[in-house]
């Protein structure tokens, strides 16, 4: 039996310091991964008033299993390495608002953050690290069936297919690592892959391969999911002959990668391409005073490490611009 | 066996220093102990023993029928929180509470030992006014790693209402009720039989849903 432990003692003695609407902060973070808890620190030793508001304490890093990448660990699983993040950031009297999700973000003499609870916090300055979610694949039936058969979460859904008919989309790490999860249980897997081949490290395409209740269709993309209370069948198109066919499944999982979360500052920041905030070497973005780090912005190469590296940039950047502006 | 690794089981026990007034577990099993039953008799025993002011009650789900009917429960294996005054806090977990659960098992027992975050004050008026019975069912997998802050806030909603039942039910150890509640993906919350959230909501969400309901 297996425990992922991931809840701290309760803070009885330090009781948690709530975000109060009627402080202007210096810095507010939005965000509570790497990049949100390394500024954290930052910040809180610089001495400048902080808060921190968070969905989730560990962010992506919470689902992963094990970092081997990290330095000062040769292995530590993602869940304790979140641990230690979030108790050193613990160490100090920092306000958080946690469990909550920052919709709109506004700029003007100060900076205001709105949560989906309804309420608002002001700073002079902001630090966005919201991260990535999963990339939705946009086809009809898509939104209507998720979670009922839709799926973005294979270790979490997984056991839910045993015995069924299930279609993964995306022959990435992520696609094959859960294609291999459903393998196990599942009737039949079905893979389907833009490109011509699958991108999975060779490790995973030959665990993968292992399996012979699998099949696996190349340069093909999903058109539709079907079905009335749950997924029926995908239309999947071959896209060298335009072939449309029709495969009865249960279930369809959808790993092709992440999208960053930028919703709440859509129309405020500038956003490259792929719809990354853009900043410069100093974690600036197009508006003064709101600085971004880690997996939301367009830093090539979206690493733990790199995330909290970045994190503490920002934060860095962030005490300078309150210092010169006060 | 032991259930808990020696780094596993000091982490919970110094967890468990912190743990305010007695908390008392119910268990409901049988005499003839499923698998995953008597996995969690040795789960709540080892849990039990790592503080002394957690009390744990095992009743026999056929040879105890009153008991059952009396606290609501319908199937097996079955774990109640109940308070320092044996008060029924309305919290239940059916299935093991392990792997990612283990979280929200041990803040289910934190919080009716009292220790526990304060609510907005929207949240904490909106709970007070459900004046209906409701019953929440939080369906998940162990290896759901959002499934425990689903399973919590529902607790919390039951732990300041006295007409809010909520249940973890692990989809796995319930097959036959994930597919009565189309199950195919966790967190699925199912609210007095009707309402169905898909994923994991704040509790003032929940809460709201909850009133409707």
């Amino acid at each position: 039996m297996e425990f992922k432990l991931n809840i701290g003692a309760p803070d009885t003695e330090d009781r948690v310091l709530r975000m109060d609407a009627g402080v202007l902060y210096d810095v507010i973070i939005v965000g509570g991964g790497p990049a949100a808890l390394t500024a954290a620190v930052y910040c809180m030793r610089k001495g400048v008033s902080t808060g921190l508001i968070t969905m989730d304490f560990g962010g992506q890093l919470s689902d992963t299993s094990t970092v081997e990448n990290y330095m000062g660990y040769s292995y530590i699983t993602g869940v304790d390495l979140a641990n230690k993040f979030k108790e050193q950031v613990r160490q100090f009297e920092i306000a958080i608002a946690d469990g909550k999700k920052a919709v709109a973000i506004e700029d003007g003499t100060e900076k205001v953050v709105r949560l989906d609870d309804g309420s608002a916090f002001r700073a002079r300055s902001l630090i966005i690290t919201t991260g990535k979610s999963s990339r939705k694949l946009g086809v009809p039936g898509e939104i209507e069936l998720t979670g009922r058969g839709v799926a973005y979460c294979a270790i979490c859904d997984a056991p839910l297919f045993a015995g069924k008919r299930v279609v993964v989309v995306g022959g990435g790490n992520s696609g094959i690592e859960s294609a291999i999860d459903l393998a196990k249980i599942a009737e039949h897997v079905t893979v389907v892959q833009f490109l011509p081949e699958l991108t999975a490290d060779r490790v995973l395409v030959d665990a993968f391969e292992a399996f012979t209740n699998t099949t696996t269709l190349y340069e093909h993309e999903v058109m539709e999911i079907v079905g009335t209370q749950t997924v029926e069948s995908v239309k999947i198109r071959n896209r060298v002959t335009g072939d449309v066919s029709t495969h009865e499944v249960q279930g369809i999982f959808i790993e092709i990668g992440l999208d960053p979360n930028t919703v709440s500052v859509k129309g405020l920041l500038k956003l490259n391409e792929f719809g990354e905030i853009e900043v410069d070497c100093a974690c600036r973005t197009n508006r003064p005073g709101i600085f971004a780090a880690g997996d939301v912005t367009s830093v090539p190469f979206k690493q733990i490490i790199i995330a909290a590296g970045e994190g503490a940039k920002a934060a860095l950047s962030a005490c300078e611009y309150i210092l010169r502006e006060s | 066996m032991a259930i808990f690794d020696d780094k596993v089981r000091k982490q919970i026990g110094d967890i468990l220093t912190k743990l305010g007034d007695r908390v008392n577990l119910l268990y409901f099993t049988q005499e003839m102990e499923c698998g995953i039953c008597k996995d969690i008799h040795e789960f709540l025993n080892e849990f039990a023993s790592l503080s002394d002011r957690i009390g744990l009650t095992t009743f026999d789900f056929v040879k105890d029928r009153d008991k059952a009917e009396h606290y609501k429960i319908d199937k097996i294996p079955a774990i109640l929180l109940l308070d320092k005054n044996d008060n029924d806090t309305g919290i239940r977990f059916f299935g093991l509470p392990g792997g990612y659960e283990i979280n929200s098992f041990i803040q289910g027992l934190m919080e009716v030992s009292g220790v526990k975050e304060p609510l907005s004050q929207g949240a904490a008026e909106m709970i007070k006014k459900i004046d209906r019975d409701v019953h929440i069912q939080v369906f998940i997998s162990l290896t759901c790693p959002y499934c425990p802050a689903a399973v919590s806030a529902a607790h919390r909603i039951a732990l300041e209402n006295p007409r809010v039942r909520a249940d973890m039910v692990d989809a796995g150890v319930f097959p036959q009720l994930a597919v009565k509640y189309n199950v195919s993906s966790v967190p699925k919350t199912i609210i007095n039989e009707k309402i169905e959230i898909i994923g994991a909501e704040p509790i003032e969400k929940l809460i709201e849903t909850a009133a409707k309901a």
